[in-house]
């Protein structure tokens, strides 16, 4: 198949389309506009519905109402467009509504920097409104990985009845990289008899809500949800290595970091050092077990955590996975500014030195 | 080969495109391309800017802090720019708009006169394919056949007639630096 020069933003949006998406509400914020944009122009094409909303939380409301319909719907937006769809997001939770999330992060907290960031991992991994529930995480590094996450992203939710966020960065979401239109597997979907869609001679009526006054109702939920939780975890983790074999520091890294650290490899294996690459995929469920036998194995040394955020985040994830079994380092930028190959490099070396 | 480029000017000066054609144009010759445009909140009157990798092998970062070339189209491109690019770097430099000289002895310096020979072939709209053969004559890794069909594949349709009058000033621009 031709390689195509696809813009992130925009291949988002194209792949969702080609998924089958119905309805996308968005609205604009840097760095992924071009995500509504594009939907503006191409989805109403496709025989879908494009509304651009009066805010992000109008937006995330009219994805609960077209999901709960039956609909495959989606929104966009960036890290403080994001916060303000939390609330919608546990409902979309709470009502086990399958949809499509996209954050294309940008530096933070607050208004922060419109350049990328990464400080939107636990808010996609714990959750950032209330309750108990979970979202699964998909975490691409590069275009191709995007286009094929956010098709994907389709099936995942409605194969669980799930909000499903897919967390890039605004590097992502702004570069262009030669993606090819490959077919993602299809799932075995189960049909969508829960849908508020008519009741069409049924011999009840389909109820979506996220409110249980009785607390037996809302503990019934809580264990739904735990059992489906631990399906997904069961199924849906997913991870990737890069020169891991007999690599004496393991550089952990998602998204933007882990393909600059892939250079860092190179050029570390060059002068003699071993480093190899552990890249979380899916960030929820995090691949835990897989990042602890590696971190077990006696020629990991040292553990260098990279992220584009200045305390860490999935730092936490990894400490957990490793369990103090090796030293833990790490290297944050934030501000919107990507760790250089020349920091990755200075930074494996220094923590090597340490743990010797 | 890494080729790590950087093309700056005001918006509107084509540099996005150039940069746009360099990564079209080195995917098209089986490369490892990326394309990665500035998107801060630029001065008026400053630069827009953007870093294109061309690699053989699969790319990590596709922003940089120092490049192997820089195309300048306006004086605070030089400016910012210079500093960055690798010893024995090349600069083209738009010297219809930028009246400044590169200052660095250990860089090849290339003054193409983007828009007087663009207003000579028959269009101002054209500087930026001037500049695109002026690039691809002196760095030599990529076929000028492969540019002028990519060209060829840019005006299709109603767009044709534009074909021979970018593929010429495509080639006034290779002319520029032989």
């Amino acid at each position: 198949m031709a390689k195509e020069l696809w813009k992130g933003n925009e291949a988002i949006a194209e792949a969702a389309i080609r998924a089958g998406c119905d309805c996308f509400f968005g609205y604009p914020i840097t760095p992924q506009s071009e995500v509504p944009e594009y939907m503006s122009v191409h989805l109403p094409k496709a025989g879908g519905v494009f509304v651009q909303s009066e805010s992000e939380v109008a937006a995330i409301n009219m994805v609960y109402g077209a999901a709960g319909a039956g609909m495959r719907a989606m929104t966009s937006s960036s890290s403080p467009g994001i916060s303000l769809k939390q609330e919608g997001i546990t409902y979309l939770a709470a009502s086990e509504l399958p949809c499509v999330i996209v954050n294309v992060m940008r530096g933070g907290p607050g208004l922060g920097t419109i350049q990328p960031g990464q400080g939107d991992y636990f808010q996609a991994t714990r959750g950032g409104g209330n309750g108990d529930y979970r979202t699964v995480v998909l975490a691409p590094s590069n275009v191709q990985e995007t286009v094929d996450f956010v098709q994907e992203a389709f099936d995942i939710a409605d194969q669980y009845r799930s909000p499903v966020l897919v967390l890039a960065d605004g590097l992502i979401g702004q570069m262009m990289e030669p993606i090819e239109w490959r077919a993602v597997p299809k799932r075995q979907l189960p049909p969508k008899d829960w849908a508020a869609s008519g009741r069409k001679g049924r011999d009840h009526t389909n109820v979506i809500n996220s409110l249980f006054l009785n607390p037996e109702e809302c503990d019934a939920l809580n264990q739904r949800l735990t059992l489906k939780y631990a399906e997904i975890e069961k199924n849906e983790v997913r991870w990737d290595t890069a020169s891991c074999e007999d690599a004496e520091v393991l550089i952990t890294a998602y998204g933007t970091p882990a393909r600059i650290a892939l250079t860092a490899l190179d050029a570390l294996r060059e002068e003699g050092i071993r480093a190899g690459l552990f890249r979380p995929m899916t960030l929820w469920p995090f691949p835990e077990k897989a990042l602890r036998d590696l971190a077990s194995e006696s020629h990991v040394k040292v553990i260098l955590d990279v992220e584009m955020s200045s305390t860490g985040q999935m730092l936490d994830d990894v400490r957990l996975a490793v369990g103090g079994k090796k030293p833990i380092r790490y290297l944050g930028r934030a501000g919107g500014l990507i760790p250089t190959v020349e920091e990755m490099i200075e930074s494996a070396k220094t923590a090597l030195k340490e743990a010797q | 080969m890494l080729k790590k480029i950087i093309i700056s000017g005001f918006g509107g000066q084509g540099g996005l495109a150039i940069g746009k054609n360099l990564a079209e144009a080195g995917m098209e010759a089986g490369f490892h391309v990326t394309w990665a445009p500035s998107y801060g909140p630029e001065m008026r009157g400053g630069t827009a800017n953007c870093s294109v990798v061309i690699s053989t092998k699969p790319i990590g970062s596709p922003v940089f802090a120092s490049s192997t070339e820089l195309i300048a189209l306006n004086e605070p491109s030089l400016e910012k720019f210079e500093a960055g690019v690798q010893p024995g770097g090349s600069v083209f430099v738009n010297c219809d708009v930028v009246t400044d000289q590169v200052r660095r002895e250990d860089l090849t310096a290339c003054y193409i006169p983007c828009a007087k020979t663009a207003e000579e072939v028959g269009s101002p709209k054209v500087g930026n394919m001037v500049m695109l053969g002026a690039y691809v004559a002196k760095t030599g890794f990529l076929k000028p056949e492969t540019i002028e069909t990519m060209i060829a594949q840019m005006f299709a349709g109603p767009k044709a007639k534009f074909v021979p009058l970018n593929i010429e000033a495509f080639r006034r621009g290779m002319a520029c630096v032989r």
